[in-house]
């Protein structure tokens, strides 16, 4: 079997095949703009942290709030792949490649991000020589670790069917797709351990990814700080990380779809359904953050208070309300409003709601930092050049990094779509035939 | 193991900054300069907090000496991710200079906003350098420092008492600031120790601890302002 035109899914091998000028002139300007960000990141290494806008009491800034963006995006991936995998739910197969893929990528520029914090960074390994179990950043270099290595093995997997259809087409180069092949020709046995391996994992993965957001808002719910200190953190991050996760697969969805043309495979019906999870994750979110604010405000204690007063209608008011708007009310509209529920409505509400979720991690971060206890000199935080350079750096990582995979692998998993083809309708017949009250009682048991 | 701690009286502190003087020479913190002072970067062991309350024509300035507080329940070691900042034998909580990451995690955690970080390599011109205390250690850049209660005169007068097999005074470990203090509102030594001068003090009825109520049990207690 050539790579044939006349295969009907040639076109998802189509951009690995077909390395065209575009890609690499992308490339090539994604890596301009790195190089200068590393340049940029250069002087905070040879300076100190003085370069960025941190000062006391605000100690914390950029670098946090990204960690804590990224690593909320990293959510979409594995975990709503793995639950849609879990569930049968048949109209997964063309969108959980690209769900896996950002989380392996933002989880490692989502933990690069500490370490960029660091004052100093040659005693990265401190960690490990020193390390304490009983601080929340160690709890997050174990969760975080934990989920890289079982989202990048999680992602790997299921591509080694695609690969090695690559290696078979002579794909190049090919002792890549030789090495990463594993020697699979397909047999019923590889098949068996494959599906075992992947539904392993898939439970795995679950209480892992809901594990990593929960530690890393304890960071800062274990500390005594106004705003902080709350019980809710773990569940509130988790949600919103999901949320955001699912965004940003929306937007990815959105742009391969146009540049690679897969209007075939990305239906509006898939833009629908997340965009229905979505908005479900919109309204958690509302409720998440409605009962946290409600409580520190009724309560009134004067610290948690004056907290609330400044992201409510103090210094980062402008910030909190466009969080609320981009956050709650424009998916809102968009996502429960038939009309507006199309591929463009709901890209555009997954692209308010990334920019949301981002506001609202700066508006966790500095303003408990801000309000300090003790009456020390009032500070603001102007993030400096530098900052924004490293956070366009991890953007710059990620479009990178993603048109790196696009160019070697197939964004969709090639063998799923044909599986589904094949074995997909019947399956789901049979499934829904053992629902009906017609078949027996032990029928409906898988 | 005595409890070592301050008590410094609101009434007779008149701000004057004597102790953050003492301190900083004691203690070799280097200067940031006005600039970098006006970021929020200045390096305070010893700080004087100024509450201003009321408003005009009633305003009224209250200066408040904060060193760290040496909580018996410190929030900060508490999660420090290498142990860089501990509560060591003698009850004072102690930072580890060469071990620091610089993660910031204990200044964020802390309450008093007690720690300060080097965002720049020190800048420490010759007369700094001659003028230096030899007990205390330099601080390199990117690291959390804060008040130690001068712990190198703790270590210096328990030898020296050792030496001459005698039991500790109250006026043998004295820290710059308590010495430096013209108007005595500063008085350091032992709370729990009976003969020592703070734990009369810790007794009288103006005594308060800045939010008790956080569980963080400081070991430096004030005596509120009578006016």
């Amino acid at each position: 079997m050539g790579p044939g035109r006349d295969d009907p899914d040639y076109i998802l091998y189509q951009p690995v095949i077909e390395k065209g000028r575009g890609a690499y002139l992308l490339g090539g300007a994604l890596l301009v703009i790195f190089f200068w960000t590393m340049v940029m990141y250069s002087r905070q290494l040879s300076l100190g942290l003085g370069v960025t806008g941190l000062n006391r009491p605000i100690s914390w800034g950029f670098y946090i709030v990204n960690f804590v963006f990224f690593i909320g995006i990293s959510h979409a991936g594995t975990l709503i792949s793995a639950i849609l995998r879990l569930s049968k739910a048949e109209w997964r197969r063309p969108i959980t490649r690209m769900a896996e893929v950002i989380t392996a990528i933002v989880l490692a520029i989502g933990g690069l991000h500490p370490i960029i914090d660091l004052g100093r960074p040659d005693r990265l390994l401190n960690i490990f020589y020193y390390g304490r179990l009983q601080s929340p950043l160690l709890w997050d270099v174990t969760a975080i670790t934990c989920y890289f290595t079982a989202s990048t093995v999680y992602l790997y997997l299921p591509m080694i069917p695609d690969i090695a259809r690559l290696r078979d087409l002579a794909v190049r180069p090919r002792w890549l797709y030789q090495f990463l092949a594993w020697g699979w020709t397909g047999t019923g046995r590889q098949q068996e351990i494959l599906d075992r391996a992947i539904t392993i994992l898939m439970v795995l993965v679950i209480p892992i990814a809901v594990s990593v957001h929960t530690v890393i808002s304890f960071i800062f719910s274990m500390t005594l700080q106004p705003g902080w200190h709350s019980t809710i953190f773990g569940p509130y991050f988790v949600v919103g990380a999901i949320f955001s996760g699912i965004a940003a697969i929306l937007v990815i969805m959105s742009v391969f779809r146009k540049v690679f043309h897969l209007e075939g495979y990305l239906k509006p019906i898939h833009f629908r359904y997340l965009g229905t999870l979505l908005l479900i994750m919109s309204l958690l979110w509302f409720y998440f953050t409605f009962a946290e604010y409600l409580t520190g405000f009724y309560g009134g204690e004067p610290h948690e208070m004056r907290t609330i007063l400044f992201k409510l209608t103090g210094d980062y008011a402008p910030y909190f309300w466009t969080m609320v708007v981009c956050n709650f009310l424009i998916p809102l509209v968009i996502l429960s409003n038939r009309k507006f529920k199309t591929i463009s409505g709901v890209t555009f509400a997954s692209v308010a709601i990334i920019v949301g979720m981002w506001l609202e991690r700066l508006t966790i971060v500095v303003p408990s930092l801000a309000n300090p206890r003790l009456p020390v000199p009032h500070q603001i935080y102007v993030p400096s050049l530098v900052e924004w350079a490293l956070f366009a750096a991890g953007l710059t990582m990620f479009a990178l990094a993603f048109l790196l995979f696009s160019k070697f692998f197939p964004v969709i998993s090639v063998w799923e779509i044909q599986e589904g083809r094949k074995e997909g309708l019947e399956a789901v017949k049979r499934r829904i035939m053992t629902y009906q009250p017609e078949a027996g009682p032990g029928e409906g048991k898988s | 193991m005595p409890s070592w701690g301050m008590v410094i009286d609101l009434n007779k502190c008149t701000g004057c900054g004597a102790c953050v003087s003492a301190c900083r020479s004691e203690n070799n913190v280097h200067n940031v300069g006005p600039e970098q002072s006006r970021l929020g970067r200045a390096i305070f062991w010893m700080d004087i907090l100024e509450e201003v309350t009321g408003e005009y024509p009633d305003v009224r300035v209250h200066y408040i000496p904060r060193p760290c507080f040496h909580c018996d329940n410190p929030p900060c070691t508490k999660v420090c991710p290498v142990r860089a900042t501990y509560k060591n034998e003698e009850g004072l909580v102690a930072q580890v200079y060469h071990r620091c990451i610089g993660c910031r995690y204990c200044m964020v955690a802390c309450p008093y906003a007690a720690k300060s970080f080097s965002w720049y390599e020190p800048k420490r011109p010759r007369e700094f350098l001659q003028a230096c205390n030899p007990d205390v250690s330099l601080r390199m850049k990117g690291v959390v420092e804060k008040c130690s209660f001068c712990s190198h005169r703790l270590q210096k007068a328990r030898e020296e008492a050792d030496m001459g097999k005698r039991e500790m005074t109250e006026s043998d470990y004295q820290p710059a600031c308590a010495e430096a203090c013209p108007t005595y509102a500063i008085a350091f030594g032992d709370l729990d120790n009976e003969g020592h001068t703070v734990s009369r003090l810790k007794k009288s009825h103006r005594a308060f601890r800045i939010h008790e109520e956080l569980g963080t049990e400081p070991k430096v207690i004030y005596l509120s302002r009578e006016d």
